[in-house]
């Protein structure tokens, strides 16, 4: 047994954190930054915070990630890193050339008190920034929130870049939230075939699941580019995909450059989908093609011819929360039972979602928000499910209670298909159900007897 | 040492000049410093800038100490509990990423390697002090897993705010009585690297739990297997092999290790180190209090690995244990050579460069050497002079104001339980047979002349020498493996071996030879253009002409 000193028996943590179910701010900030065209992401604090945020992006990509960083040492740690943030501003413009360095913070800096737009202003009045580029920063301390909030606020430093009173664009800002760079490419997709002019940011597609030709870019003809980010703020609308990852951004345009915002759910599953190219086509005033009606009927087929095996079965679930709640939206859905779902993520409002979620079933949901993946464990051995669904470490659960995993998250260190294939749109809700059968199936014809053995199903 | 060979193909003179061209001029000032063209001298090595301050922005390869502590030399020790006081990430990124395999003893062995363990320090412990809930983790992992030891390591905002973890520990340790808890100030910004982490590490094991063993070790021939971390299995291949030849391994830092491993170290009669960076400080402190010699070792390549035990039989001058371990590379060695000439045709003449951690860009280029490969560019992301140079510079290194700080403990010898393992005499015997004693020579020495020997190498360099010297494989770790690919270059992880191993010992010079030769040798790198890319003529050509 892999996990063999975790108990059924549960007892209240107050202090300890075991396995958690989330990660600290700077490595989201690192994600959503690498999303901007010709962008370096830094990170301002010791070295080793930058060093473990692009190894965990680079396992989950096998792509390369490059940023940069201050690389404290004890006396800028005692009296400031403003030297080491100018030095650094400087050696990445002179030796890297990118268009654009996005700042953030770890809990080294954010302890001490540095403060970013000083810091910028004296680089700029120091000619550390050649003309034409740009510096943008982003708080992100990470004894506060997750990964997910450090997401959130790199997101909403973009967006503060975005200049009201700009000329009317006639596009829609999608704020796609904390997606696989497939889902992002999905997005686009999706809102071209509804003739959707479109403002895409972040958008790490084309850069975190780029081609081998035998040439490394580090700044390759992808994402989200600082004049559209800029001309966003005359956009006709903002969606935000994603309460947590992308409202705060969305409702900056909106104060800021008054740029209507409507905060919609990750379009994981149908109906998520549905609303997402409802209020899309709504706010774009265009009709919805045939072409989605068609992939929306494949769906849907695929949840009817395969019902009798969603049927009832009991879901554990572990992520993030913008995620969770369309997933758990998604198995209900489809007449699946999630009854234990944890995110490390805090946040009350994921708790009553869930539950609101899970009120048509006949099951009550462990639901708990900053938890971590022993309880999650604990709650599995208490009540037994038919599957587990999130990232990596949740093989581990997997093995010790003989249960079917899919993948799904961040990150995912051993598998493939994650950068690739989406799992938002309709087309990504055919995956994710090919997937969960995949694993449903495999059991079935793991555990069955010879008698029983079927070869169709 | 080989510096015969001269790579002529290129002119590492104006190599390092291009590498330099771009920078500031402070920035190339000090880099050219750590980027040395290796040439021979008499009687001395040149002299490598090493172990200082990283560039800000340069893009380093390198971590902090708080990796070099917990993630190194702590994270291996399955019976140990490891809890990070800090925010999430620290916790959460050094959480089974190493690979440092475990076979914990037994059924019912504890085993804590699958379980990350953090106070999830919040914005009130940051504002009010962690130390409450410091004790109250503590409290609680001990209720759950009643463990026979707690180590506490601590993340860059613990030594700003001023929490006490020592206190803590000590208070916790006396209020169980049966848990040995003490903690590591590792602080991720204390020293330049990973470097200092290991020192702190080596400090606090040796302080807090070696000795205090009570069980009596009274098997043959024992030895401590210093710095070695059972990366993809690395360790059991070594104990295979030592234990075929009766050699007893009492104590590894600590790949698969426990805490009573630790706890009778010093019962041993020999120490051997692989890595010297990480754990030098062990050996040394070792001698000096308990009296145990200790011999630099190297497990990695076939013929490095008979050298090695061979030079552990002379150490304990018993013929019947010679003999055995005559024996055991005799039966070893045929079946290994037999693998190496099937891959030989294939990997001979090609070149490697080896950026790795503070020791495997040396241990390396035995089995390079093995495979007929040129290793003609190398170097560390955190190793000192003496890994580059020899330990004969020690005496004359300089701690900067960087690494001023990192504690240096003062040992003397255990008025109880020191006790020398050979007489002077029997010493100054073996030293006139060719037994080096506490010495290493460093990489340098190994490498052939006009090779390049780069510190704390960084993005830039990394490609401009791929594209400047095109070498046939390319080894550092995950942060540059992929980017390396992109330009069509194969490249191979030396600290996770992306997955594979064990490379060390016989088995693992075999695994090795195979997997170079694969990646070397793979189909994949004759894919990069599409046809159309490699003759882009339009003309009306048709498949049946």
């Amino acid at each position: 047994m892999l996990l063999k000193h975790t108990p059924e028996m549960i007892s209240e943590r107050s202090a300890l954190m075991i396995n958690p179910a989330k990660t600290c701010q700077p490595i989201g900030a690192m994600y959503a930054a690498l999303g901007i065209k010709g962008c370096l992401p830094h990170s301002h604090g010791s070295q080793g915070c930058c060093a473990y945020h692009r190894s965990t992006l680079t396992r989950h990509y096998k792509e390369p990630v490059a940023a940069a960083t201050s690389s404290f040492t004890e006396g800028a740690s005692v009296f400031g890193g403003q030297a080491n943030l100018i030095q650094a501003i400087d050696n990445i413009f002179t030796v890297y050339e990118p268009d654009v360095i996005a700042v953030h913070t770890t809990c080294l800096s954010e302890t001490i008190g540095d403060d970013l737009p000083q810091i910028f202003d004296k680089a700029i009045k120091e000619n550390k920034v050649p003309a034409g580029k740009t510096l943008i920063g982003a708080s992100t301390p990470s004894y506060a929130g997750s990964h997910v909030t450090g997401f959130a606020n790199m997101v909403k430093a973009m967006a503060a870049l975005a200049q009201p009173g700009g000329e009317k664009t006639g596009k829609v800002n999608i704020i796609p939230g904390w997606v696989e760079p497939a889902d992002m490419e999905e997005v686009k997709r999706i809102a071209s075939l509804v003739g959707v002019p479109i403002t895409l940011f972040p958008d790490t597609s084309g850069v975190l699941n780029g081609p081998l030709t035998g040439v490394y870019s580090m700044f390759p003809e992808a994402g989200a580019s600082i004049d559209d980010i800029k001309a966003s703020g005359g956009a006709i609308g903002t969606l935000a995909l994603g309460e947590w990852c992308s409202a705060e951004a969305a409702r900056l345009l909106d104060s800021r450059c008054k740029v209507p915002c409507s905060v919609l759910d990750l379009p994981i599953g149908l109906q998520a989908t549905d609303r997402f190219v409802d209020t899309l086509r709504i706010i774009a005033g265009q009709s919805v093609p045939d072409e989605i009606v068609r992939e929306r009927g494949r769906l849907v087929d695929l949840i009817s011819d395969m019902h009798q095996y969603f049927y009832g079965r009991k879901v554990a679930l572990v992520g993030d929360p913008d995620q969770l709640i369309a997933m758990t939206e998604f198995l209900v859905t489809i007449d699946m039972v999630p009854v234990h779902v944890v995110t490390g993520t805090p946040g009350k409002k994921f708790e009553k979602r869930i539950t609101d979620l899970v009120a048509g079933t006949d099951h009550t949901v462990n639901v708990r928000a900053a938890g971590d993946m022993f309880l999650l464990h604990q709650w599995i051995k208490n009540e037994p499910v038919d599957l587990i669904i999130g990232n990596s470490y949740c093989k581990y659960i997997a093995r010790d209670e003989d249960l079917p995993l899919v993948r799904w998250g961040f990150p995912i260190l051993d598998r493939q298909g994650h950068q690739h294939f989406p799992t938002v749109g309709y087309i990504g809700g055919l995956r994710l159900l090919e997937k969960i059968l995949d694993a449903l199936l495999d059991r079935q014809d793991r555990d069955a007897s010879e008698a029983s053995f079927e070869l169709v199903l | 040492m080989g510096k015969a060979q001269r790579t002529k193909q290129w002119d590492p003179v104006q190599v390092k000049e291009q590498l330099l061209a771009k920078y500031p001029a402070k920035v190339a000032r000090k880099r050219a410093k750590q980027i040395l063209i290796n040439e021979a001298r008499e009687n001395t090595t040149p002299e490598i800038t090493a172990n200082v301050r990283t560039i800000p922005g340069i893009i380093t390869m390198r971590g902090c100490t708080y990796a070099g502590c917990k993630g190194v030399i702590l994270g291996p020790t399955s019976d140990i509990v490891n809890l990070v006081h800090g925010p999430i990430g620290c916790s959460f990124y050094a959480w089974l990423t190493r690979r440092n395999q475990t076979s914990a003893s037994g059924e019912h062995g504890e085993n804590f390697m699958t379980y990350a363990l953090s106070t999830d320090m919040q914005e009130s412990d940051i504002i009010f002090g962690g130390e409450k809930k410091l004790a109250a983790a503590i409290q609680e992992a001990y209720d759950l897993f009643h463990p026979k030891s707690i180590a506490v390591f601590a993340t860059c905002p613990v030594g700003l705010i001023g929490d006490d973890i020592h206190a803590v520990a000590r208070t916790m340790k006396e209020k169980f009585g049966d848990c040995n808890v003490f903690a590591f100030s590792c602080e991720g910004y204390k020293g330049v690297s990973q470097s200092a982490g290991h020192h702190i590490a080596n400090n606090q094991i040796f302080r807090h739990v070696v000795g205090t063993g009570k069980k009596q070790r009274s098997e043959q021939f024992r030895i401590n297997l210093l710095g070695e971390y059972n990366i993809g299995g690395d360790g059991f291949e070594i104990d295979r092999i030592l234990t075929k030849c009766g050699i007893t391994n009492i104590a590894t830092f600590s790949g698969n290790s426990t805490y009573d491993q630790f706890a009778t170290a010093n019962q041993a009669d020999l120490s051997c180190v692989m890595c010297h960076r990480s754990i030098n400080y062990v050996a040394d402190m070792l001698e000096t209090k308990y009296g145990i010699p200790w011999i630099k070792v190297n497990f990695i390549g076939a013929a490095a690995t008979a050298k090695s035990l061979r030079k552990i039989g002379d150490y304990f001058q018993d013929a019947e244990l010679s003999a055995r371990i005559e024996s055991v590379v005799a039966e070893e060695l045929p079946s290994v050579e037999v693998q190496r000439q099937q891959v030989l045709p294939r990997t001979t003449g090609k070149t490697a460069m080896l950026f790795v951690g503070g020791s495997r860009a040396h241990h390396y280029q035995e089995l390079f050497k093995e495979l007929g490969m040129k290793t003609i560019s190398a170097g560390y992301e955190f190793a000192h002079r003496d890994d580059y140079e020899g330990r004969h510079v020690i005496p004359g290194l300089k701690v900067d104001a960087d690494s001023r700080n990192i504690e240096e403990i003062e040992v003397q010898p255990d008025p109880h339980l020191y006790h020398p393992r050979k007489s002077p005499e029997q010493l100054a015997q073996l030293q006139q047979d060719g037994m080096a004693f506490k010495e290493y020579d460093g990489l340098i020495a190994d490498m052939d002349e006009r090779t390049l020997v780069i510190d704390d190498l960084n993005q830039y360099e990394a490609e401009k020498l791929v594209e400047l010297l095109k070498p046939d494989l390319f080894c550092a770790g995950i942060k540059e493996k992929y980017s390396i690919q992109k330009l069509g270059v194969p490249m191979k992880q030396l600290h996770s071996y992306d997955s594979g191993g064990p490379y060390a010992g016989f088995h693992g010079a075999v695994n090795f030879y195979r997997e170079i030769d694969r990646l070397v040798n793979s189909r994949v790198w004759g894919y990069l253009k599409a046809p159309w890319q490699e003759h882009p003529e339009l003309s009306a050509t048709y498949v049946w002409e």
